[in-house]
């Protein structure tokens, strides 16, 4: 009768034990939407950085240890219809941009510019010491953005003849003169 | 009918019943040797007495194995079994080291020296002794991790009290030349050597005598024994004089009062032998080891630098793997236990100071792997690293805009990024 109980008992522990399941959450510390992110990026890639329908957003800094290249192409209604990213960083950081160039897509300038951060951190769900990584996905949108509308300035307000333009792209530090000699 | 409930205890959170991954972080810990495993039991189970107790045959037996496990540490770095004091790990070791030595000397002497990499507990030892009102002087290394003797010679003052540095650093495996340092500090009277060689007991040849230390910190897992204990050397002749951090009962000549932990100390004793006997046969095994991986990886991936001197301690590999980050990396190698010296990687999201105090680029740091193989890692696991590593490295290599920046002929150290 001892052994039959001690046999029960330790027979239940058993079942009890095999049946622990460990969340993924447990495996790596990340959240399995970082690592689908991580596993399968969408939209990696670039855009021509000199056509002028496409904006580039650069942020970041190798001595951080974060660089985010974020690139997208605006059709005449205002509407981003691609997009393409680049990320040096850590899991979260690339799942950050990844998930942002999804999110971007098929919305309005002023939509986009109004994501915020902590949308991000919060469909990732990101830790509280990853929050500067869905930071730094918010301004590379906005960086983009900004590099868009002043390229469609530039055009769009051609100055008299008789001068040369300089200008300097953000994405590669390259600069380009351009004469436009006067036709008298 | 049994009185009470037999439970097993559950093991929550660990990965049993999968796959485990590959180790290769032995700086960080080593597995228990299973021989010192079997020394150690008995002392759990059944020879469990207090080895300070002098009346009865529970404590003689107990003395008895811990003046055993004393020989054989002393053994191991060729000192006499009475300078050896257990502690509870090197980070105590070191802190009674340092601490107790510039207490005990504080009228007269007020100066230390170390190295800029040095573990946290000796640099938070010598930061807490500097708000005390001590001088640090923290000497530079050079770009391959090797500190220059003439910049000791010249950093030594008269009242100097203590020089301390590491035998093997942990981040880079960069070996020291105790020797030379050793010499040049027993020039200078009244000035101790203190090196912290818990990665390099057991592992390189090391003797007090021969290379003039006068204090060593050892630890007990990094030699393939049991977490918790430590042993600190303290010279006798010349006698090392400095102040306990723990007072108590005085065992352990007075420097470190507290009962010993007989299991603990049996099995760091039996590590530390087994050690000095299979030191070559290790020291053989893993530098082949090292020697595949690094010439494997530099075969197949390009632009990987090697942080630190390439005649370190061989089974300490420090790569980086330019413009992809560490963590990311580690990410992919989820089947594989490794330690990266980037910001994301550590608590307080800073880079590596050590490889900072090399003199590496800032976006090296972030892209750094460490790999440390020891006595128990196979071909096999090298090989299936290799093989991870090149692929996930191509990949992210491919997502990355700095590797795209240096595909298109920009050089990335002209930009000026955006700060955040």
């Amino acid at each position: 009768m001892l052994r039959s109980a001690l046999a029960k008992t330790v027979l239940n522990a058993n079942t009890r034990g095999t049946r622990v399941v460990v969340p993924q959450v447990l495996a790596r510390g990340y959240h399995e939407k970082v690592i689908s992110h991580y596993e399968k990026p969408r939209n990696v890639g670039s855009l021509p950085k000199n056509a002028p329908d496409v904006g580039t957003g650069l942020v970041g800094a190798p001595a951080c240890g974060d660089v985010m290249k974020l690139q997208i192409r605006v059709d005449e209604n205002g509407i981003i219809s691609d997009v393409k990213f680049k990320t040096f960083g850590c899991g979260s950081a690339i799942a950050s941009s990844s998930y942002m160039t999804e999110r971007v897509k098929g919305l309005s300038l002023e939509d986009a510019e109004k994501i915020k951060n902590t949308e991000i951190a919060k469909e990732l769900c990101l830790p509280p010491v990853k929050l500067h990584c869905s930071m730094l996905a918010e301004d590379a949108i906005r960086s983009a953005i900004r590099d868009y509308r002043k390229k469609r300035t530039n055009l769009s307000n051609p100055k008299q003849t008789g001068f040369i333009d300089v200008s300097q792209s953000a994405a590669t530090g390259e600069t380009v003169a351009t004469a436009h000699p006067s036709s008298v | 009918m049994l009185g009470f409930k037999l439970e097993m205890p559950r093991r929550e959170e660990s990965l049993q019943g999968k796959t485990r991954p590959i180790y290769l972080d032995m700086q960080a810990t080593t597995p228990v040797d299973p021989r010192v495993l079997d020394a150690m039991l008995p002392y759990m189970t059944d020879q469990y007495g207090n080895p300070h107790s002098r009346t009865h045959a529970y404590g003689w037996e107990a003395e008895k194995a811990v003046e055993d496990a004393r020989k054989h540490i002393a053994d191991l770095i060729g000192a006499d079994p009475k300078d050896i004091v257990f502690t509870s790990g090197a980070t105590e070791s070191n802190n009674m080291a340092l601490k107790g030595v510039a207490h005990f000397h504080k009228e007269r002497k007020r100066h230390i020296i170390t190295t800029q990499t040095e573990h946290k507990c000796v640099l938070d030892s010598c930061r807490k002794l500097q708000e005390e009102g001590f001088d640090v002087t923290y000497l530079p290394v050079q770009h391959n991790g090797v500190i220059r003797l003439d910049e000791l010679e010249a950093a030594i003052r008269p009242d100097t009290a203590i020089v301390s540095i590491m035998a093997v650093n942990n981040e880079t495996g960069v070996i020291q030349p105790i020797k030379e340092i050793g010499d040049i500090v027993r020039q200078h009277r009244g000035v101790y050597f203190h090196t912290d060689a818990a990665q390099a007991a057991g592992k390189i040849p090391i003797d007090v005598n021969e290379m003039n230390v006068d204090l060593m910190s050892l630890s007990g897992h990094k030699l393939y024994g049991p977490k918790g204990i430590g042993a600190c050397y303290v010279r006798r002749r010349p006698r090392v004089r400095l102040e306990p951090i723990i007072n108590g009962g005085g065992q352990e000549r007075g420097l470190r009062s507290g009962t010993l932990a007989t299991p603990l100390v049996v099995g760091m004793g039996e590590a530390a032998r087994i050690c000095k006997q299979e030191m070559t046969r290790d020291h053989t095994w893993i530098k082949h080891l090292s020697d595949m991986l690094v010439t494997k990886i530099n075969a197949r991936v390009e632009h990987v630098v090697r942080n630190g001197d390439p005649n370190g301690y061989p089974g300490c590999v420090n790569l980086s793997f330019a413009y992809v980050e560490g963590e990311s990396l580690l990410m992919a190698l989820k089947d594989v236990a490794l330690s990266s010296g980037s910001a994301c990687t550590s608590a307080s999201l800073e880079p590596s100071y050590v490889l900072r105090a090399l003199g590496a680029a800032e976006d090296m740091a972030h892209s750094s792997l460490r790999f440390g193989m020891g006595r128990f890692t196979t071909e096999a696991e090298i090989d299936f690293v290799v093989e991870k590593i090149v692929s996930v490295v191509q990949r992210l290599r491919d997502m990355s805009p700095l590797w795209e920046m240096v595909q298109e002929g920009i050089d990335i150290s002209t930009i000026d990024w955006a700060q955040h």
